[in-house]
């Protein structure tokens, strides 16, 4: 189906399945019980998953198969973030032509981008990624402000010109839409004490994550995806039988930085304004840290780990000491104080020492990410799961991008 | 010509702790091969053992005074607290020590800096030596993560004041000194007590592995360690000591750059992304490369700053240190002073 074999096209049904769903197996927890903000079912959050999970996609498609560590592709979510504003300042509040300009953008500062990085590879090109990714944000923040909007960034505005749209009427704002679809349009529906939102910026999010995913599954199955897996596990023998590694490095290069426009782009549609800020290093370490915690060379992988992480941001960060004493209020006083001074630190405020933690565990123990996880529990829950078997498994498994 | 010398002057201070970092970052990249994305934090650690030690020193108790006045057990009036130094040493000794808090840190610093380092080694490190380049970056990078939100948790987000001793503080007047005009180059004193820390410790470093045995077993150790293996020697055992040593010499760095800049938790990952680019542009694996490289570009930024430079090419301070490595690694891929097969496929 759809070029895909029977295993793939059933992954991507799970994952179809999981966004379509996604208000629904989000929000678990009635409305108003103590564990409902555990719910992440609303607009916002799934937004992010659907938006970071195209980001970690494209960004697999270059550190996962060709195995070329950028720590700068921020830069491209930037760009195309800029690119997709300004097309909505100046041509019309519809979305569609402004993540295409997105997408186009990211794409060709990429091409510059990596026309240059490619040059060198290990360490080398991580800093090269980084620097340029550095310089785009100083330059952001301060010469380009004309631009840019410096450190304020952008937003839209009553008074920008949108060519193509009929002007505001007094009162009215400028609102991100598709073809009159307000991206901000929910429809609510209330089953019981459960409370499920279905809204339309979600959707457009996750139709786009379908296909990212979708392409990504072609990529990996394809002649040009075998031909990325060589420049990782052999560069030096690929040259000899007499290829160019470095077109292909490069095309894949562009196209992880087209992912990363094209989720720029979808961050203004779903929220209208830009920063800076969003290009700076740790951006680009973030998408590099969820990637890793999912598992870099699988196919379902970034979207897992931007998923977790995303989470873990939201609800963990919201956890505080009150809620954590009415949680272990059951227990003896004492060993209650003890339990919440335990935690404390790990939750709210500290939620990225769980972060490093959980990332510097999977990076020491599980290098193939939370899909090697899933799959060393599947092992053991297996008939006839002997020992050596699981061993003959790890080792197949050094490879991750097969 | 003042204000060249007035550009090169301000461009030390940067420069002297990009050098140090530096230099900790290719000792141990050249013994251990790692890339050690945590080197930000062992400065930014070497930071908070000043302002650990400042606060320790600075504890003090309420003396129970007789004359206090005491009324129904509330006291007022000479609640003041007292440091313990104060009242052990007499009052202006400890004043002295109190004041002198980020100098003293250095000892502090050094066994502190030493034993986390060679923890992290034996601890972490150790098991990533045949991982691929790219898996230690991850792992030291998470480790960053881990030590700057621990610090963050104990000592908060914000910036902590940590003040050079009294006799340092202010600024005097260079110019008039080496025969320009008075009032054209005036400098802070710490920055020229910075700069010579420095350079002491880099000398130090030098002097260590060129003159001690030790430090010729080390550096036969990075030319082959596998030789120097099988002449009998634990060369596992002096590598770990000498990520100890470069561990030390980032904690220093931060403990004496305090008072430049008050410290706070993320200020290892704002000086770790330009000390790789440092180190990248010297030469990796190149000590010397290293430490010349971190003087040159923390001057060529501080010339970058200049209102003249600033007019013709605005923003060029932001991101010159990037474009120098970006021009140096298409170039002269090798950095300023590499040597030949280090790092490369």
């Amino acid at each position: 189906m759809l070029g895909l074999t029977k295993k793939d096209f059933a992954l991507l049904l799970v994952v179809t399945a999981l966004a379509l769903f996604a208000p629904f197996i989000l929000n678990p927890f009635p409305e108003g019980s103590g564990m409902a903000q555990f719910n992440a079912g609303y607009p916002d959050l799934m937004q992010r998953f659907a938006i970071f999970g195209i980001f970690a996609i494209g960004f697999n498609i270059l550190f996962g198969l060709t195995g070329y560590l950028s720590f700068g592709h921020a830069a491209f979510l930037g760009v195309g973030s800029y690119a997709a504003i300004w097309m909505m300042k100046l041509l019309t509040d519809n979305i569609l032509p402004a993540m295409l300009l997105s997408v186009v953008i990211a794409g060709l500062f990429s091409l510059v981008v990596g026309y240059i990085s490619l040059r060198r590879s290990g360490i080398y090109f991580a800093i090269l990624t980084l620097a340029f990714a550095q310089m785009s944000y100083a330059l952001a923040y301060s010469v380009l402000t004309p631009i840019t909007g410096g450190e304020t960034g952008l937003q839209l505005k009553l008074n920008d010109p949108r060519i193509l749209d009929a002007a505001l009427a007094p009162g009215e704002r400028a609102n991100a839409n598709l073809f009159g679809l307000d991206m901000t349009a929910s429809h609510e529906l209330y089953f019981g004490a459960w409370q499920f939102t279905f809204n339309a910026g979600y959707y457009i999010a996750a139709a786009c994550l379908i296909l990212a995913f979708y392409l990504s599954i072609r990529i990996f199955r394809s002649p040009f995806g075998m031909m990325l897996r060589a420049i990782k596990s052999n560069n030096t023998r690929m040259t000899y039988t007499g290829l160019n590694a470095r077109p292909y490095a490069l095309a894949a290069f562009v196209i992880s930085g087209m992912y990363a426009g094209l989720a720029g782009g979808l961050m203004v549609a779903m929220d209208t304004q830009v920063g800076p800020e969003r290009m700076f290093w740790t951006a680009s370490g973030e998408v590099v840290l969820m990637t890793i915690l999912g598992g870099a060379g699988t196919l379902i992988g970034p979207v897992l780990g931007s998923g977790v992480i995303k989470y873990m941001e939201n609800i963990i960060s919201k956890i505080n000491g009150s809620i954590l004493h009415e949680w272990f209020s059951w227990m003896p006083d004492g060993l209650e104080d003890a339990l919440v001074t335990l935690i404390y630190p790990f939750v709210g405020k500290g939620w990225h020492l769980t972060l490093g933690i959980v990332f510097m565990l999977v990076v020491i123990f599980l290098p193939g990410g939370l899909v090697e996880g899933g799959q060393r529990i599947g092992r053991m829950f297996r008939r006839n799961g002997g020992a050596s078997r699981a061993a003959k498994d790890i080792a197949e498994q050094r490879n991750p991008a097969e | 010509m003042d204000a060249i010398l007035l550009q090169i002057l301000n461009g030390l201070d940067k420069g002297s702790a990009y050098a140090l970092i530096a230099l900790g970052l290719t000792l141990i990249f050249g013994t251990l091969g790692v890339v050690n994305f945590a080197h930000g934090a062992l400065f930014m650690l070497g930071a908070f053992c000043a302002v650990t030690l400042n606060r320790l020193l600075s504890l003090g108790f309420v003396p129970e005074d007789a004359s206090a006045t005491s009324v129904g057990g509330f006291s007022f009036g000479a609640a003041k607290e007292t440091p313990y130094v104060e009242h052990w040493f007499g009052e202006s000794v400890g004043a002295a020590i109190i004041d002198w808090s980020v100098p003293l840190s250095i000892l502090f610093a050094i066994p502190v800096m030493i034993g986390i380092g060679v923890i992290m080694e034996r601890g972490l490190i150790k098991h990533f030596y045949k991982r691929p380049h790219a898996d230690q970056i991850l792992v030291t990078f998470g480790l960053a993560i881990v030590l700057q939100e621990i610090i963050k948790f104990y000592y908060g987000a914000n910036p902590i004041p940590t003040p050079a001793p009294e006799a340092f503080r202010g600024s005097f007047d260079f110019g008039a000194l080496v025969g320009f005009d008075p009032n054209t180059i005036i400098y802070p004193y710490w920055r020229l007590v910075y700069f010579a820390f420095a350079a002491l410790i880099i000398g130090g470093v030098f002097a260590f592995l060129q003159f001690t045995t030790f430090g010729m077993v080390v550096r036969a150790g990075m030319a082959d360690r596998e030789t120097v293996g099988l002449l009998g020697i634990n060369i596992d055992r002096r590598f770990t000591i000498m990520f100890g040593i470069a561990a030390a010499v980032a904690g220093l760095a931060g403990v004496m750059y305090t008072p430049i800049n008050s410290p706070n938790y993320h200020m290892g990952m704002d000086f770790l992304v330009l000390s790789f680019v440092v180190v990248v542009v010297g030469g990796m694996g190149s000590l010397p490369g290293a430490v010349l490289a971190g003087f040159l570009l923390g001057i060529l930024e501080s010339f970058a700053s200049m209102a003249a430079v600033l007019e013709t090419l605005p923003g060029i301070n932001q991101i010159v240190i990037y474009l120098v490595a970006i021009i140096i690694l298409l170039t002269r891929p090798r950095g300023l002073m590499g040597r030949k097969g280090v790092m490369e496929e």
